[in-house]
């Protein structure tokens, strides 16, 4: 392995000398001395390369600089093991593909030497210590050492890059535990005083600077975590994680990576065609559709009429299902009572909404995790993993996942795969369930602020908003943009059979704001006086294709030809990297029988006695997918973004959910 | 007379509280009862097309303002209005085609003639001059009117009293004959307002080929018919009916195609774009079309024909010519009770009938459109806590808008199928010329004014 490293690492070393014109005297002539003297206390060397680290944040200008900050950003990581060149390496693949991303987000922050921010934050000295108190020896090295190396790279707020670190600090623990615990004390004390030597750097914080600052918190707690994470699976079989860690590295950029870099991409490639997923169950396969069922654990009869064109999806009879479940709810004994309670919600309609969904899926889950006890002879992890799976067959068959939870799903499974061996279960659930509180937290409690901050701005007085269906995170803007006191009107349209915008419309009432409520067949009536749409969503998928509750692309398409402005609130975990053309082959089929029935008027009732006639099938779509070029702006909490920008979020933040 | 007047008021009640649904229903009653108009009519010896004119102007008139956006009721009075001018036109033609005849036959110059050669040389004018703007401009009229023009002034020299009692004799023959005309052409035109979907419907076959996938949204008496016309013909294909909230007209439709046996698929107005993607041709009903090839058109089409557009699928509109009609006419005077704009302004337009009126009115759908009750959305009993909720000001919080009607305009639209044919939406005005007088358009309006 060593050997391996000794030749690969040097040319890329090299890389990171050409962008950055004042390291290189100082990086080769590292990664030369150090290799051998790798069983060496790492301290020593530290302190050189902090005092580095603040005089190579350049202030920046534009792009270029970006990129000298990110090659120079990285430089002070391998500090506390500089026998580790590995580290540079994948930090020079980082600095190729990381920046343009940078640019294409247009949200990259001022470079003003944010690490010091850190520290008068007291995120840092908070997710190190815990990491200090609840994990074990070699955990907390990790920990520790991912807290400087937070310090010193904070101004990379993307996570992706810190995963790239993984491999050596896997390295780590087996050369180095014994010392592990010796120098992270100084470690920490060494990065204090870096960061304070760093503070006169920057004067003044600008919002975007601030929130440059939260993202880089945010990815340096996910960088420690990876790192523990790391760590515990790395003391089990070190030598196969190394392609593990490979393929998360993203293609170079920059040019002059590419020859040696060939070998490494087409191993990439080979991953990243693993990593696609599995495509989805397609219900007209029937052998496959017998298999399922006889695992169901709903009982569920098919619907008789079924449209052709929709053959590939489930339809079942409703209401058949609730009864029956109902009855069982004492009776099934792997079933854990709060999953069935939230299975049975989604059946019944009670939670719907993205977020509502993911949240009461993810407390359901951490219920189960805090009630679980691993039987004998048998892994926590692979049991639970197990057991989560069975619990999301059963969620999918009370309604099929949303894409947004099946993001939430790989998150809690990828945070179970990566539990440290060392945990003992009580360590391992309690993690588990910060874990979880975390997601919720962060991903979508914070997303869903930053987002209605982002938005509050695009409001101006005397606008007039439209907005369809009810959103969440649209109903939050409106009321922030209210008590911020600005003039605005709304426009609710709705349509039919669920009806969602009456709710939203007594709600926004009730709170005092102007509303105007029409159905979605008069929204090209009421779009000459609207200024702005704002939308909620699903889903948003890489080829910048919002996928999002039926109806949804009729409005923005008509705001379209009456050249409106469309926007789209969705928090960053709902992006999903699939590609959708129409609205056909993904989607999720309602009841039938709401169509046929009008709440409210009795005289419509053309169709009770039609349902079961063999040429008359009722249709209720639930979703459908808006083209990106309906779409003016994605308002995420990462920013506000183009849709052709969708695919830059999936891939560069993607992944980070998974090591939150 | 009062028995028509109690018809008439029948009518304007049902039209005000919109008893009449559909614009084939309405243009059919509004023909009857303007056809008993004209029966019940006392014409006077002289001048019986212009009391008639006068008569049927009077009543269309309340017909129009009983409901504005029942813009076939203004139709239908154009229509009767043109019907009874032809036909006394043609009288008249007919008339001096015979004097003239017999003048020639005649051969002498006789002095008596000189009072009654000016009466006629009027009515020959004017009859050119009206066959000029009635007839289109075909090259034999042209061809016609020029040694006619030229040849009167000395054929017509004749005239004796011998021509003075036949011609008095035939005058009372022509007001018979005139009235019995003019009713004629209107039982025909009712006769092809109620026949025109089976017309339109034999087109159905060259349109629809097997395995379509054909869109309609609402319900169309029209497009019930064109769609079972072309599954009699053993054309099998499947049918996507969007409801048509908020008045759910799909549902309608959709339990009558089932009757008949088509494979009908309902959806949601709001899956319209979901599914558009594989419909091969959208097909709908209208409620009037423009002269600029517009259409008025049950609320949610507007929708439909932009992502008809998107996906590059056919938008066809199917039309009885009793809807295609001088409808820029008649936006005229809506917009002119609605902004008092005075006439005169638009008069000059309105003129120059045959050259498309670049000065189309504005916002047609929010001008021609009707705002139904607020109860076909929300449910006053569940929300009338909120709809009292005031702002300090006394405006309401809450507003509901329930449009009756969209305006598709003319790029959306593909092809018009009406019981003469296919048309493209820019030929409109066209067809348009041909169903009315340049007279009635213009007087529709001043009427309108005056009121």
């Amino acid at each position: 392995m060593d050997a391996r490293r000794a030749t690969t690492t040097v040319p890329r070393v090299r890389q990171v000398g050409f962008f950055t014109p004042n390291a290189p005297p100082a990086q080769p002539s590292r990664t030369h001395s150090f290799p051998l003297d790798s069983s060496s206390p790492p301290l020593s060397n530290s302190p050189v390369n902090n005092s580095l680290s603040p005089v190579m944040i350049p202030p920046s200008r534009h792009l270029s600089d970006n990129l000298v900050h990110r090659a120079t950003s990285p430089l002070p990581v391998p500090e506390p093991s500089a026998f580790r060149r590995p580290i540079r390496s994948h930090y020079v693949a980082v600095v190729g593909s990381y920046n343009p991303t940078e640019s294409l987000l247009g949200s990259s922050p001022p470079l003003a030497s944010p690490s010091s921010r850190v520290i008068g934050d007291g995120e840092f000295s908070e997710e190190s210590s815990a990491g200090w108190f609840r994990r074990s020896n070699s955990a907390k090295f990790a920990s520790s050492f991912s807290g400087a190396f937070d310090l010193t790279s904070v101004k990379s707020s993307e996570t992706g890059g810190f995963h790239q670190v993984k491999k050596p600090v896997v390295a780590q623990p087996k050369e180095e535990k014994s010392g592990a615990a010796a120098f992270v004390e100084p470690q920490i004390n060494k990065v204090l005083s870096s960061s304070s030597s760093t503070k006169p750097l920057k004067e003044k914080t600008t919002k975007a600077e601030r929130r440059a600052l939260q993202e880089a918190q945010r990815a340096a707690k996910a960088a420690a975590k990876d790192m523990t994470v790391s760590v515990g699976v790395s003391t089990s079989k070190p030598v196969k994680h190394q392609p593990a860690q490979r393929k998360d590295a993203p293609p170079p950029a920059s040019s002059i990576a590419v020859s040696d870099r060939k070998g490494v991409e087409r191993s990439m490639e080979k991953e990243r065609r693993k990593d696609i997923p599995a495509p989805r169950m397609q219900f007209d396969d029937k052998s496959r559709v017998e298999k399922a069922k006889k695992r169901a654990v709903v009982n569920q009869s098919e619907a008789r009429n079924r449209v052709e064109l929709f053959r590939h999806l489930p339809q079942y009879e409703h209401g058949t299902q609730l009864p029956d479940l109902e009855s069982k709810f004492f009776q099934l004994d792997p079933m854990h009572p709060a999953v069935y309670k939230v299975g049975l919600q989604y059946l019944a309609g009670d939670i719907s909404g993205g977020n509502a969904r993911c949240i009461a899926m993810l407390q359901a889950f951490q219920e189960v995790i805090k009630d679980y006890s691993t039987p004998p002879e048998k892994s926590l992890t692979r049991d639970l993993t197990a057991k989560i799976s069975s619990f999301v067959s059963f969620f999918t068959e009370c309604r099929p996942l949303s894409m947004s939870m099946g993001n939430t799903i790989r998150f809690l499974k990828s945070r179970i795969a990566k539990l440290p061996l060392t945990f003992s279960e009580s360590e391992a659930k309690a993690s588990l369930c910060a874990d979880i509180d975390r997601f919720i937290n962060e991903k979508i409690v914070l997303a869903d602020n930053v987002i209605i901050r982002h938005a509050v701005t695009k409001i101006m007085d005397g606008d007039v908003l439209l907005t369809y269906g009810s959103s969440c995170v649209v109903e939050m803007i409106l009321l922030y943009a209210h008590e911020l006191g600005k003039q605005f009107r709304v426009v609710i349209v709705d349509s039919r059979p669920k009806l969602k915008g009456q709710a939203l419309l007594r709600r926004l009432v009730g709170k005092g704001l102007s509303c105007t409520y029409t159905h979605i067949n008069a929204v090209s009536y009421i779009m000459h006086e609207v200024t702005r749409v704002f939308l909620g969503s699903s889903s948003v998928l890489s080829n910048g294709t919002v996928y999002s509750r039926v109806g949804t692309a009729c409005v923005a398409m008509v705001a379209h030809a009456f050249h409106v402005p469309v926007l789209i609130c969705c928090e960053a975990y709902k992006f999903h990297e699939r590609v959708l053309l129409d609205s056909i082959c993904s989607n999720e089929l309602g009841d039938p029988d709401a169509l046929s029935k009008v709440p409210g008027r009795m005289d419509i009732n053309y169709l009770d006695d039609l349902t079961n006639k063999d040429n008359m099938q009722l249709l209720n779509l639930m979703y459908d997918a808006t083209p990106s070029e309906y779409v003016s702006m994605i308002i995420t909490d990462y920013g506000m973004i183009p849709p052709t920008s969708v695919p830059v979020i999936v891939r560069e933040y993607g992944r980070e959910y998974l090591w939150i | 007379m009062p028995d028509v007047q109690a018809l008439v008021n029948d009518f304007l009640i049902k039209l005000k509280k919109r008893k009449i649904e559909g614009s084939q229903a309405t243009a059919r009653q509004a023909a009857e009862l303007l056809r008993s108009v004209i029966s019940q009519q006392r014409v006077p010896y002289t001048n019986q097309a212009g009391a008639l004119i006068d008569a049927v102007r009077a009543v269309g008139e309340q017909l129009i303002s009983a409901n504005p956006v029942e813009l076939a009721v203004g139709n239908i009075v154009r229509r009767v209005l043109h019907i009874i001018r032809e036909e006394n036109l043609s009288l008249a033609t007919a008339a001096i085609a015979g004097l003239n005849l017999s003048a020639a036959s005649d051969g002498d110059d006789d002095d008596d003639g000189e009072r009654d050669e000016h009466t006629v040389l009027s009515a020959a004018a004017v009859a050119a001059s009206a066959r000029s703007t009635l007839r289109p401009p075909s090259l034999q009229t042209l061809l016609e009117d020029m040694p006619e023009s030229a040849t009167i002034p000395h054929t017509t020299s004749s005239g004796g009293d011998s021509e003075g009692k036949s011609k008095s004799a035939d005058k009372s023959s022509r007001t018979r004959r005139l009235k019995h005309d003019i009713i004629e052409a209107v039982n025909e035109l009712i006769q092809d307002i109620t026949t025109c979907h089976e017309q339109i419907a034999e087109q159905a076959i060259e349109h629809i080929h097997q395995n379509e996938v054909i869109l309609t949204l609402g319900s169309s008496k029209t497009v019930l018919e064109f769609l079972y016309a072309a599954k009699e013909k053993r054309r099998s294909f499947r049918v996507f009916v969007a409801e048509g909230a908020p008045r759910y007209q799909g549902h309608l439709l959709a339990k009558e195609l089932v009757a008949r046996g088509l494979q009908t698929t309902l959806i949601t107005d709001s899956a319209v774009f979901a599914i558009i993607s594989r419909v091969n041709m959208v097909i709908v009903g209208a409620h009037a079309v423009m002269a600029n090839g517009g259409v008025i058109a049950p609320v949610g089409l507007n929708m439909v024909a932009l992502a008809a557009q998107k996906h590059a699928v056919p938008f066809v509109v199917l039309a009885g010519s009793h809807k295609l009609n001088g409808n820029k006419w008649n936006v005229y005077s809506v917009t002119q009770k609605m902004f008092g704009i005075p006439f005169s302004a638009l008069y000059s337009v309105g003129v120059s009938l045959c050259s498309l009126c670049p000065l189309y009115p504005h916002n047609p759908e929010v001008l021609l459109n009707e705002l139904r009750s607020p109860s076909e959305l929300l449910d006053f009993g569940e929300f009338s806590d909120c709809l009292d909720f005031g702002s300090g000001t006394g405006s309401p919080l809450l507003h509901v808008v329930n449009p009756a009607f969209d305006y598709v305009p003319p790029k959306l639209v593909s092809l018009f199928i009406t019981d003469t044919g296919g048309h493209n939406p820019s030929y409109m005005y066209r067809l348009i010329a041909d169903y009315y007088s340049a007279d009635d358009l213009v007087v529709r309006g001043r009427i309108a004014s005056g009121n």
